[in-house]
């Protein structure tokens, strides 16, 4: 038992130490990532400076938010209409399809990508780079790589579900459409939800799509900052300074989901506690 | 009631639509572009040619790959198995330590390795005491380090997810059958983890044996693997569409058969390989 | 005679070429207690589903209050479920599940308010309206769902074996629940089971249900005491159904004996299946006997043993408060209102034997049953 939980506390400081001396060295008066030369916050007002971090940001956001709500909604309303079909041959085909892009590397997805954008954009008379239409492109890869994640977090939903709860729901006077939107959608919303945190956390996160798709492009998300930075030698300290405060951000949220999720279990198990006075009390 | 059945069976009309536009149309794309040449005209197996001039970076790629996915692998079970027999509010705090670094973006993650292991990196640092000086940059044993530490909470996650789930009895049952603590392991829990094991070993393999970066900070010139083939005949100045297309095309079917050939080798559902990620 | 409400006539179904229901006719009246039981697959989910309107018959009608009801959609008939494994709607606490028929109708809150109010008291469950779903025990969902369907003054109330998830003392608690509220609202109850003691100790009306066909209507008491058919005096209770021969009006041979009987209108010398229930033989001396046999096994039943006699090699169930040993040889004795003759049909020769019998056979089967269900 010991010996297991020396194991599990080297294994975390392991994966721990790069990140916390990164942190470090975002606060670090030197650019030097080998010295340190006192402490200081001036990465992070450097970064407060940096209109090129502050645009990839703002891209960032806006390609990520608006392709996991299109992937979402595609995604779940696709989910609904799979767990339908009665052909096994159509859903293998189809589920097949939808793996794709999660089976493939992501390199090979982004030269497809690429092959598409560069096809059809030219063949549409786009031959130059135009951030409108980049923004689009990236728009589209992103939801694509974002809607099997959705599906496949809906479907198990969908397949959990008892049928007869939307039996019960026309049984009580909804019509089907009620019954989607009363009774089969909120059980669905966890499912839902992973669906649509994920398909986020994929578009922020990503590099290799986006690096591929719009090669040349000028419309920048952060990944692609960060690694434009690399190609000039090293990542300059803001954007350890940036990464520590999304770590510290993401850290925040996921402590505070936890606290409110693991609420809902005490109050659960104190009913469930009272549950089995009283009928220990009956008896 | 059937035709509410036809009604949902449609509201996946979209999708199908999207699909097809965006994942298969792609698809054609490169088969297109791998079976023609430059202007466009036919050729069969000409663009495979250049597979041999690759051969030893395809090989270089699968050997990294599979030492990254292995190591990961002898880390990653004894963790994940360790956690899930922590009490569930420690096993929910680790898992979510587990997936923090997951957050961080990779490049920066990458970065963060190569701060350690630099010719006046901290780990230099630290056995300059000793008087020992190592050139651990722009080494294979760099992009193994990148390469395990990036991806290894995607071999700890659904490890985990498959064991946290497996009954604790079936365990008691082998050791009162007459197992000891590691027959109980080989025999019971192993078996009955195949699942996860395979699906944490795909989510590692694939995106080591395709990645660039990675070789391309840590490793330097000493590296090539395919990814780094791949860029460089889709984004530099000396850019190749065929041949990029081609390299990617290999690629995918080495990627499909080594994955075909490891589901054979459990009873996955349709939820693949996201499906143990998820859960 | 009360009206008749539910009318169903000649329905057929079948799924993928087999046959569910093979040209089904009842009829059932207001405020009548009526069960549909039978094995599983015999068609009487079906039956329940095509009346809530869950399931189209392949043809036949059915009727509500004299109008054809074929093409209503479910949540336009008057009729409400309880389900088998309750559906109760897990995002919804106690209150929003039962108020939900009524939140459809734009009923206003107060009214709402004060029937959830009364639905709940009146299942037992003052004082639960925040109550998670989850942290109910599977008797309060029960009562969720059946205040959840009755709330909406359905004229009819289905219920798909509502207890069956519930354990034996639970069950007959609600067994009885379920019958007051039923006399208190006056409400039609169509009741699906399996368990044959349910459907006696419950109903109005059994209809007994094999293979997609009804076997016999009628009260519980005819249903016991005149079975139409060896599938029902066997579904029904213990019997020994032995192949005999109507000689002529009250007088039946069987096992080699002619015995004094009350059955009359069959032909001279019909073949007949004759049923006796394990009760109603009484043992006696070997020189007052009508039958004899070799006891092959005894077991102890608390009020009762149950014997199993061999009787020229047909095995008999007999339950007897007198203590007999194995292998004793002892005599039988048969009133003439205790023979039960019947026609011969499909399932004659297939029951009424217990050289195969165990307890836990018995058991086995069950839980096979609930396993498929």
């Amino acid at each position: 038992m010991r010996s297991s939980k020396i194991y599990i506390a080297l294994c975390f400081v392991l994966l721990y130490a790069p990140i916390v001396i990164l942190i470090f060295f975002s606060f670090n008066s030197l650019e030097s990532t080998g010295v340190f030369g006192g402490f200081s916050l001036k990465w992070y007002e450097a970064l407060l400076q940096n209109e090129l971090a502050k645009e990839a940001l703002i891209n960032s956001i806006i390609i990520a938010v608006s392709s996991c709500i299109v992937a979402t909604v595609i995604g779940t309303f696709a989910a609904l209409g799979i767990s339908k079909i009665k052909s096994k041959f159509f859903k293998s085909s189809v589920m097949t399809v939808t793996n794709i892009p999660m089976v493939n590397p992501e390199i090979v997805t982004a030269v497809s990508m690429a092959f598409l954008f560069m096809g059809t954009l030219a063949s549409l008379g786009f031959i130059k780079n135009d951030d409108t239409v980049d923004m689009i492109s990236l728009l589209i890869a992103h939801t694509t790589f974002g809607l099997p994640y959705v599906i496949l977090s809906v479907l198990p939903k969908i397949r959990q579900m008892d049928k007869s709860q939307t039996e019960a729901a026309l049984d009580l006077g909804c019509k089907p459409i009620q019954a989607f939107f009363k009774v089969e959608l909120p059980q669905l919303m966890p499912g839902i939800l992973t669906g649509l945190i994920m398909a986020f956390t994929m578009s922020f996160d990503d590099f290799v799509i986006s690096y591929f798709v719009r090669p040349k492009s000028t419309v920048m998300t952060l990944p692609l900052l960060i690694y434009s930075m690399t190609g000039k030698g090293t990542v300059t300290p803001d954007m350890y300074a940036l990464s520590t405060f999304m770590i510290v951000a993401i850290f925040t949220l996921l402590i505070l989901a936890n606290i409110a999720g693991s609420r809902q279990e005490i109050q659960a198990s104190r009913q469930a506690r009272k549950l089995r006075k009283q009928q220990e009390a009956k008896k | 009631m059937k035709k509410n059945a036809f009604m949902k069976q449609l509201s996946a009309t979209p999708y199908y639509v999207w699909a097809a536009l965006f994942i298969i149309v792609p698809i054609i794309y490169v088969l297109y572009y791998t079976f023609t040449d430059a202007n466009g005209s036919f050729v069969l197996f000409d663009n495979f040619k250049i597979i041999e001039h690759y051969s030893s970076t395809f090989l270089l790629s699968l050997m990294m790959a599979f030492i990254a996915t292995v190591i990961c692998l002898l880390i990653g079970y004894p963790l994940a198995l360790a956690i899930s027999r922590t009490k569930p509010v420690t096993q929910k705090i680790l898992i979510m330590l587990v997936m923090l670094p997951m957050w961080i973006n990779f490049i920066i993650r990458t970065d963060s390795i190569a701060i350690l292991l630099e010719k006046n990196g901290l780990i230099n640092q630290f056995l300059s005491i000793f008087n020992l000086h190592f050139e651990l940059m722009d080494t294979r044993f760099a992009v193994i380090v990148g390469m395990v530490y990036d991806f290894l909470p995607y071999m700890i996650l659904p490890i985990y997810s498959v064991l946290t789930k497996l009954d604790i009895r079936l365990v008691e049952a082998a050791r009162d059958l007459g197992c000891n603590a590691f027959q109980a392991l080989v025999k019971v829990i192993v078996p009955l983890s195949v699942a996860g094991i395979i699906s944490g070993i795909t989510m590692v393999f694939v995106p080591c044996v395709s990645t660039f970066y990675i070789s391309q900070r840590l490793g330097g010139a000493n590296t090539y693997l395919i990814g780094d083939a791949i860029e460089a005949r889709m984004l530099s100045i000396s850019a190749d569409y065929n041949k990029g297309a081609t390299l990617s095309f290999v690629l995918m079917i080495l990627i499909v058969v080594s994955t075909l050939i490891m589901n054979h080798y459990s009873d996955e559902d349709e939820t693949g390989t996201a499906g143990g990620f998820m859960a | 005679m009360k009206n008749i409400i539910v009318d169903l006539k000649n329905i057929s179904k079948s799924y993928d070429g087999e046959t569910v229901l093979d040209n089904i006719s009842l009829y059932i009246r207001e405020n009548e207690f009526i069960t549909l039981l039978g094995p599983s697959g015999c068609g009487k989910t079906t039956t329940l589903r095509i009346i809530a309107g869950f399931e189209t018959a392949d043809s036949g009608e059915v009727f509500f209050e004299n109008k054809i009801l074929n093409d209503i959609p479910p949540y336009k008939r008057n009729i409400n479920t309880v389900f088998q494994k309750y559906a109760l709607f897990p995002h919804l606490n106690v209150y929003e599940n039962v108020a939900f028929g009524l939140r459809l109708k734009k009923v206003k809150d107060e009214e709402i308010r004060n029937k959830v109010k009364e639905m709940l008291a009146m299942v037992n469950l003052k004082g639960f309206e925040k109550r998670n779903i989850n942290t109910l025990s599977g008797g309060q969902q029960q009562r969720v769902a059946i205040a959840r369907a009755l709330i909406n003054d359905p004229k009819v109330l289905l219920l798909d074996e509502p207890l069956g998830a519930l354990d034996l003392k639970l069950r007959k608690d609600m067994q009885n629940e379920l019958k007051n509220i039923q006399l208190k609202t006056g409400i039609t109850f169509i009741y699906v089971t399996h368990d044959q003691e349910e459907a006696l100790s419950m109903s109005d009306t059994v209809v007994v249900m094999a293979d997609g066909k009804i076997q016999q209507i009628g009260t519980p008491t005819d249903i016991y005491n005149e079975p139409k058919n060896a599938f029902v005096a066997d579904f029904i209770g213990e019997s020994n159904i032995i192949d005999g021969v109507m000689l002529e009006d009250y007088k039946a041979k069987f096992s080699g004996q002619v015995f004094e009987c009350l059955d009359t209108g069959f032909k001279k010398n019909e073949a007949v299946d004759i049923v006796v229930r394990p009760e109603d033989v009484d043992v006696v001396s070997l020189d007052k006997a009508m039958l004899s046999g070799i006891v092959t096994s005894v077991t102890f039943k608390g009020v009762h043993y149950e014997i199993i006699v061999d009787i020229g090699g047909f095995k008999w169930m007999i339950q007897t408060t007198d203590y007999v040993g194995v292998d004793e040889k002892i005599g039988l004795y048969i009133e003439p209102d205790a023979i039960h003759v019947m026609k011969k049909s499909l399932y004659s020769d297939m029951f009424g034997d217990y050289s195969s019998f165990s307890d836990e056979l018995e058991k086995l089967s069950d839980a096979t049953e609930v396993i498929e269900e």
